[in-house]
C-alpha cells in the first residue's frame, strides 16, 4: 500500500517537474493576452472582496492592479479569479492565474515544496485580540484569568496556549468550530477576549452590534506575514512583481503619491529621476518601459496609499499602520533602492 | 292504490333532524380532527404550542422587526430583524453574480426564453409539444449559450498545412475531411457487417452535420462581448448547473439503466462499474478531483474552465443516480409486457421506446424528481470549488465592509433557504400534478 502511495506521489512529482520546466515567459503570456489573470480572495474585507456592483477592492486586488500598470500603463488591465484557500496553489502552479495575491501566509514549507516564489511581505498580520471597551483592559499581559473564544483545530489555539504559558498567565480556552460561532459567542458575553488573526479581528469587529464597543489590543502574538506569489522557474516574471512590490514602498519613502507624482516628475532629486525613469533605464532589464514605476505610483498610487484605501484608519476596518508602517516610521516595511 | 294504504303508516317522511350542534361547524370538524380522544387533544395542544412557538420569532425576525430600506450597515447595526436592505441592494449580484452589468440584458433574454419554452410544455393542454421539446433541447441550449458566453470561438484547425487552406476556413475544411472518412469507414463497416449502408449513414451524417452546425454557430461573431464564467454568479450559475445536470441526467440515466440490465456482458460490467463509481464516491470529491487534481495532470497553459469541469462532473454524478431509480420502474414492469412486446415483432429500442420506458418512468416519477430535488439542492456544492452559486453569492456578500452588521450573514441564509424552498417546492407539486394526470387509468 505504502508503495503504492509513494509511486503515486513520485508520478504526481514527475507531472509537476515537467510542468514547470515546460514553462516560458510569463511576461511574454501576459503581453500577449493583454492582461494579467490574477487569484484573489473573492469575500476578505481591505484584502480582496467585490462589491454589489462587482467592483473589486482591497489591497491584494491593488497589487494586482499596480503589476498590470507596470505592464500595460492601465489598472484595468488585471482579470480576477476568485479562489478559496484550497484551490490557490493548484490555481497557480496550474497557469490558470499568473500571480496569486490572496492574503497567503509565506511560510517555508510553502516557500520551498509547492512550486512557487513569494515575492514579499505586502502585509504583516499576526494573532492579535479583541476585547470590550467597557473591560479596561489595554495590553494583552492583562489578560490574565481570562476566558478567550476561538475557532478550534487551528494553529490559533496552539499560538494562545504558548503566549499564555510562557506569560505564566492562567487562561480558559472557549473554542467553537466556526467562525460565525465564535463571534456570537463573544457577542453574547460567553468570553472576555476573542483572538484571531488580527486583520480578521478588525473584520469580525464590524459584524457585531456595537463595533466602536470593542477594541483590538496591541499585542500581536504571532507571524503572519501575507504576500502575493508566484510560480516557480520563470524568475523574469518573479523579479518584475517582486519590483512591483519595492516600487510601490519606495514611492512612499520618496514621497512620491498618485496625485504629485506628475508634478514631481520634474525634480531633481536622482532618487526620484532614477525611479520615473528620468535618469537611468532601469525598466528594460525586467521586460518593460523606464516608466514603470511611474505608471504604476500615477495608477495606483503608493504602498502607503493602497493601504489607507483599503484597510486604513478613515476606512470602517480602521486598521493603523503599526508594523506595516515604513522602516523610517516604526514599522518594518522596507525596499531596496531602484539603481 | 290509496285503497291498501292502512292508516297507521305515514305517506310523508319526518322532517330530519338538524346534526347535534356538536358535530357540525368548526366545533365539529375540531372535535372530530383534533379533539377526538384524550392523546389527540395533548397531541394538538402540544403541536399548536410548538408552531406557535417556532411561529412567533421567525414573523418577528423577517417581517415585524425587520429593516425594509437603508443605504449601509448603519441601517441594520442595530436591528434585531432581517435586514432586508441589504438583500434588496444585492439582489442584482445574487442573480447574476459579477456578470457585467451592461451585458446583463443577455442573462434576462435567456431566463425569458427558458420560461417561454418551458412553460407550454409543462401544460398538459397546450399543442406543439414535440416542436417546443425539440426547441429547447436543441436550439435553446444553443443561443443560452452564445449569449451567455458571447460566443465568437476561434477555431484555427490544426493538422492541414497552412499554406494548402486560407486561415479562415482551415478548421472547416479539416472538419469537412474528417467527417468524410467518418461517414466513409461507417459505410464500409455496414458492407462488411452487410447491414443496409443509408439508415447507419445517414445517422452518421445526421449526428457530424449537427455537430457541424453547432460548431459553426458558436464561431459566428454576433458582436457580443465575451464574459468569462468566471464573472457569472448567483442564480444565473445556480440554473444554469441543474437544468444542464438534470436535462443530461435523465437521458444517460435511461442508458445507464438499460446497459445495467443488458444481456451484453461488456455493456453490463462497463455500466455497472460507472453507476457504482459514482455512487460510491461523494459529490464533492468529484468536484474537487474536477478542479484542484485535473489541471495537474493537464500540460500547462491547457485549462478547462471551471465552470464547464463542474458541470461535467455534476451531469455523470446526478446519471448514476438517475440510473438506479429508472432500474427500479424497469424492474417493476411485469414480464408479460417484455414478452408480448416481442411477440409484435418489435427491434429491442422499439419495444423500450413504446412499450417499456413510457410505463417504467411514469412508475419512478417521484424517484426522479426527488433526484432533480437533491441535484438542485446539491448545486450549492459547487461554492466549495470557487464557483459562485446562489448561495456562495450571498456567503460572500455578507463580509462586505458596507453591509456587515450582526443580522446580515443571517438575513441571507433566510433568503437563500426561501428562493431554494420556492424552486423545490414548485418542482414537487408539479410533479404530483402529472403523477395524478398520468395515473387515471389506474384509479
Amino acid at each position: 500500500m505504502n508503495k503504492h502511495i509513494t509511486s503515486l506521489i513520485f508520478g504526481a512529482s514527475l507531472a509537476l517537474a515537467g510542468i514547470s520546466a515546460a514553462s516560458a515567459g510569463t511576461l511574454e503570456d501576459v503581453k500577449a493576452k493583454g492582461f494579467v489573470q490574477c487569484g484573489v480572495n473573492p469575500s476578505l474585507i481591505g484584502f480582496g472582496i467585490a462589491d454589489e456592483k462587482g467592483e473589486w477592492s482591497g489591497i491584494d486586488v491593488d497589487f494586482c492592479r499596480a503589476v498590470a500598470s507596470a505592464i500595460f500603463n492601465d489598472p484595468t488591465k488585471v482579470k480576477f479569479s476568485p479562489l478559496n484557500a484550497k484551490e490557490r496553489f493548484t490555481a497557480l502552479q496550474s497557469g490558470e492565474v499568473d500571480l496569486l495575491s490572496r492574503n497567503t501566509t509565506w511560510t517555508m514549507s510553502r516557500d520551498s515544496s509547492l512550486g512557487l516564489m513569494f515575492v514579499g511581505v505586502t502585509y504583516y498580520d499576526g494573532q492579535g485580540f479583541m476585547v470590550r471597551k467597557s473591560l479596561g483592559v489595554s495590553s494583552a499581559l492583562e489578560l490574565s484569568g481570562a476566558k478567550v473564544c476561538t475557532q478550534t483545530g487551528t494553529t490559533t489555539e496552539l499560538n494562545l496556549a504558548d503566549y499564555f504559558r510562557s506569560h505564566n498567565m492562567p487562561y480558559e480556552v472557549v473554542a467553537f468550530e466556526k467562525n460565525e460561532e465564535v463571534l456570537q459567542a463573544y457577542e453574547a458575553g460567553r468570553c472576555d477576549a476573542y483572538t484571531t488573526d488580527a486583520s480578521g479581528l478588525y473584520a469580525e469587529r464590524l459584524k457585531l452590534t456595537n463595533p466602536d464597543d470593542h477594541m483590538i489590543l496591541p499585542e500581536i502574538i504571532s507571524k503572519e506575514p501575507l504576500g502575493p506569489a508566484v510560480r516557480q522557474g520563470d524568475d523574469k516574471w518573479f523579479t518584475l512583481v517582486k519590483w512591483t512590490y519595492f516600487a510601490l514602498i519606495n514611492a512612499e519613502e520618496l514621497g512620491l503619491t498618485k496625485a504629485n507624482i506628475d508634478e514631481k516628475k520634474s525634480s531633481d532629486n536622482p532618487e526620484i529621476k532614477r525611479f520615473v525613469g528620468a535618469e537611468g533605464d532601469f525598466g528594460t532589464p525586467i521586460g518593460l518601459t523606464s516608466d514603470w514605476a511611474y505608471r504604476i505610483v500615477k495608477n495606483v498610487g503608493n504602498y502607503g496609499e493602497i493601504f489607507d484605501a483599503n484597510v486604513g484608519p478613515s476606512t470602517k476596518l480602521g486598521i493603523a499602520r503599526g508594523l506595516n508602517n515604513l522602516w523610517s516610521k516604526g514599522g518594518i516595511q522596507y525596499a531596496p533602492p531602484i539603481r | 292504490m290509496t285503497a291498501f294504504v292502512s292508516a297507521f303508516v305515514r305517506d310523508e317522511f319526518v322532517a330530519p333532524k338538524p346534526p347535534p350542534p356538536s358535530t357540525v361547524g368548526v366545533v365539529g370538524w375540531m372535535r372530530q380532527n383534533l379533539f377526538s380522544s384524550v392523546l389527540n387533544s395533548i397531541l394538538t395542544i402540544a403541536a399548536g404550542a410548538l408552531i406557535v412557538w417556532l411561529l412567533i420569532p421567525l414573523v418577528r425576525f423577517t417581517l415585524i422587526d425587520a429593516v425594509w430600506s437603508g443605504e449601509d450597515r448603519s441601517a441594520c447595526a442595530q436591528a434585531t430583524g432581517a435586514c432586508w436592505a441589504y438583500v434588496k441592494a444585492y439582489l442584482p449580484q445574487f442573480v447574476y453574480g459579477r456578470y457585467p452589468i451592461g451585458e446583463r440584458w443577455r442573462v434576462d433574454i435567456v431566463f425569458w426564453m427558458l420560461v417561454i419554452g418551458l412553460v407550454p410544455l409543462l401544460i398538459p393542454r397546450v399543442p406543439l409539444k414535440r416542436l417546443n421539446a425539440i426547441f429547447l433541447l436543441t436550439f435553446y441550449p444553443l443561443i443560452a449559450y452564445v449569449l451567455l458566453t458571447g460566443g465568437h470561438h476561434v477555431f484555427t484547425g490544426s493538422f492541414l498545412p497552412e499554406g494548402l487552406v486560407p486561415p479562415s476556413v482551415r478548421f472547416a475544411a479539416e472538419y469537412a475531411l474528417v467527417s468524410a472518412l467518418i461517414i466513409l469507414a461507417v459505410g464500409l463497416l455496414s458492407v462488411l457487417l452487410g447491414k443496409p449502408v443509408a439508415g447507419s449513414g445517414a445517422l452518421a451524417g445526421m449526428i457530424l452535420g449537427g455537430l457541424g452546425l453547432v460548431l459553426a454557430v458558436v464561431s459566428i461573431d454576433f458582436g457580443l462581448e465575451p464574459v468569462e464564467t468566471a464573472n457569472w454568479g448567483g442564480l444565473l450559475v445556480t440554473l444554469v448547473v441543474a437544468v444542464t445536470g438534470m436535462v443530461a441526467s435523465l437521458p444517460l440515466g435511461v442508458l445507464l439503466a438499460l446497459g445495467r440490465r443488458s444481456a451484453m456482458p461488456v455493456v453490463r460490467l462497463a455500466s455497472v462499474t460507472f453507476i457504482e463509481v459514482c455512487r460510491g464516491v461523494p459529490l464533492i470529491t468529484v468536484l474537487f478531483m474536477a478542479s484542484v487534481m485535473l489541471p495537474l495532470f493537464l500540460p500547462e497553459g491547457v485549462t478547462f474552465d471551471k465552470l464547464l469541469r463542474a458541470l461535467i462532473g455534476v451531469a455523470l454524478f446526478s446519471s448514476a443516480y438517475m440510473a438506479e431509480t429508472i432500474r427500479g420502474g424497469l424492474q417493476a414492469m411485469p414480464r408479460g409486457q417484455y414478452e408480448g412486446a416481442m411477440a409484435l415483432g418489435l427491434s429491442y429500442w422499439q419495444m423500450m421506446r413504446m412499450i417499456i420506458l413510457p410505463q417504467a418512468l411514469r412508475l419512478v416519477i417521484p424517484g426522479i424528481v426527488g433526484s432533480f430535488i437533491a441535484l438542485f439542492k446539491d448545486t450549492t456544492l459547487v461554492a466549495i470549488i470557487g464557483l459562485f452559486d446562489f448561495l456562495g453569492q450571498i456567503q460572500a456578500s455578507a463580509n462586505d465592509s458596507k453591509w456587515a452588521s450582526p443580522v446580515t450573514g443571517i438575513t441571507g441564509y433566510v433568503f437563500a433557504a426561501m428562493v431554494f424552498w420556492a424552486f423545490c417546492f414548485s418542482m414537487s407539486r408539479y410533479a404530483g400534478f402529472m403523477e395524478k394526470r398520468l395515473d387515471r387509468s389506474r384509479r
